[in-house]
């Protein structure tokens, strides 16, 4: 179980100190799927960077099966907003360079790296450099990378912002596939309350500045999910559960800019 | 590589190479040169030769390029790690950049005889010099390089849990290649020239002394002109070899 409890973050400090997140608590299940869903601004991405061990919270802890992370730790898989892959390097040692990190010998790390490059849909493209892959491709070998470690969670920060909605709904689909056959625990951050039901057994929506969680929306939707449920009483419910607090604090902002 | 693309890729060359021997032989014939003022290039072509042949020549090739070969490593051995701490320390950038500027700002013509009368007329004060003409743009293309590498590719690593080791062994010296290769293209040709001056500054051998013979108590123009064309086949060659490793190594990254 992945426990955040009660963690706050200031970026800078003193006067022009600028809180992002306050008390943020949040459990997550071994083998849950869970969704982070807030506006730009609400610290998502830095709550990621939290829980991955890149930056430490200023209050509160992270603890992973009650060992707490402090630092980058290897039962923790991210992926980035980016697909960060190095561009001197094939797919195949991209997906392999976690591995190499912690010295697994090349035999392995490579049989490995190709197990995951089929996982994600890659089998073929292991050959390929970066900038001969699509979008899609490259953020598909950046799960692979994450996945690499057999990590105990994996960690998603908006990974399909930058692609067109259909192959993001394709790829959703394929990343529902992915945690199913991985058995691993998932924290998907986004933007999108569609993809926040398609995906997550639960989301919670941050919310403010500094962003807390102002909500909790369980999705209990049966699996495997189709794009045709989200017509379903279940996901209006639960798309207006999770709009409601979300809506709050989009009014907010406008009408003060419309009368300041 | 198929005939065609050959051709293509050699028929330009050829042609500009003709174009160039046409012209140098035209002004000969114009002005009506003699040879020691300036030699048609058959003449030089066939001293050329002749040097090669009755061994004139090669010992001082072997000499020059000793000399590079160790002023180039020297100095990119230096310039790599400076390099690279002039990018992360700005302590170090503070200290050290004025000093690499004024020394660079500073004529090597100047500093040669000064660096002869140090270190003797020997190998040392030739690789010394070479080792000082070739730092500077390796050191700074290094501390580009190195400055340049994306910051969400280290952030990356850190995830990863890289070992600082491994952040500069896989991350920070492959990100920086392709500009610490433009610094080693400039050093590679400045090596030549550095050669040259330290034997210029005092020397027994090495084509820097034999343009001197060549031009001195020789009086042999067409000899200098083929030692150019040495020297200038040696600067070729060099080139070409960073160009054949930098592909290796950078390969294509689209």
């Amino acid at each position: 179980m992945i426990s955040v409890a009660g963690v706050a973050y200031t970026y800078g400090s003193g006067r022009t100190g600028r809180p992002a997140l306050a008390d943020i608590s949040l459990n997550v299940a071994p083998r849950e799927f869970v969704g982070i869903i807030g506006a730009n601004g609400t610290g998502k991405s830095t709550l990621l960077r939290i829980m991955a061990g890149l930056i430490p919270p200023m209050r509160g802890t992270i603890t992973i099966d009650s060992r707490r992370v402090d630092g980058p730790d290897r039962r923790v898989g991210l992926v980035f907003q980016e697909p960060r892959l190095l561009p001197w390097r094939s797919a195949l040692d991209n997906v392999a360079f976690p591995l190499e990190l912690a010295g697994v010998p090349r035999g392995v790390r490579e049989a490995r790296a190709r197990e995951l490059l089929g996982l994600v849909g890659l089998a073929d493209a292991g050959a390929l450099r970066p900038h001969q892959l699509s979008g899609g491709m490259r953020q598909r070998a950046a799960i692979a990378r994450a996945l690499a470690l057999e990590p105990a969670v994996l960690l998603l920060d908006e990974p399909f912002s930058a692609l067109d909605a259909l192959t993001r709904e394709r790829f959703n689909r394929q990343l529902e596939a992915i945690w199913r056959e991985t058995g691993t625990t998932v924290v998907l951050v986004t933007h999108s309350i569609s993809e926040a039901i398609f995906l997550a057994d639960r989301v919670a929506v941050l919310a403010g500045r500094p962003g807390r969680i102002v909500a909790e929306v369980p999705i209990s939707l049966s699996r495997p999910r189709s794009v045709t449920d989200l017509d379903t009483a279940i996901v209006s419910e639960a798309a207006a559960a999770l709009r409601a607090p979300l809506e709050l604090e989009a009014a907010e902002p406008i009408l003060s800019e419309a009368v300041g | 590589m198929s005939i065609r693309r050959i051709a293509r890729d050699a028929l330009p060359v050829l042609a500009g190479a003709a174009i160039f021997l046409a012209a140098w032989k035209l002004i000969v014939l114009l002005g009506g040169y003699q040879a020691f003022v300036l030699p048609a290039p058959e003449v030089v072509a066939a001293r050329l030769l002749r040097a090669w042949m009755d061994g004139t020549i090669e010992p001082h090739v072997v000499t020059t390029l000793l000399e590079i070969a160790l002023g180039f490593s020297v100095a990119a051995g230096l310039a790599l790690p400076v390099g690279y701490l002039l990018a992360r320390s700005r302590l170090a950038e503070r200290v050290i950049s004025p000093y690499l500027v004024a020394a660079q700002a500073t004529p090597i013509l100047a500093l040669a005889p000064l660096i002869a009368l140090w270190f003797g007329t020997g190998l040392a004060s030739k690789v010394i010099i070479c080792a000082l003409i070739v730092f500077f743009p390796v050191a700074v293309a290094t501390m580009v390089g190195i400055r340049s590498v994306d910051g969400e590719l280290l952030e990356m690593g850190r995830a990863f849990r890289a070992s600082p080791a491994q952040v500069v062994t896989l991350l920070e010296i492959p990100g920086a290649l392709p500009s610490i290769f433009g610094g080693i293209r400039v050093g590679a040709t400045l090596a030549v020239i550095g050669a040259i001056i330290g034997e210029w500054a005092g020397g027994e051998t090495g084509l820097g002394v034999l343009i001197n013979l060549a031009r001195g108590s020789l009086f042999d123009t067409p000899l200098l002109f083929a030692t150019l064309v040495t020297i200038a086949a040696v600067g070729v060659t060099l080139y070409l070899l960073v160009i054949l490793t930098e592909r290796r190594l950078v390969g294509d990254r689209g």
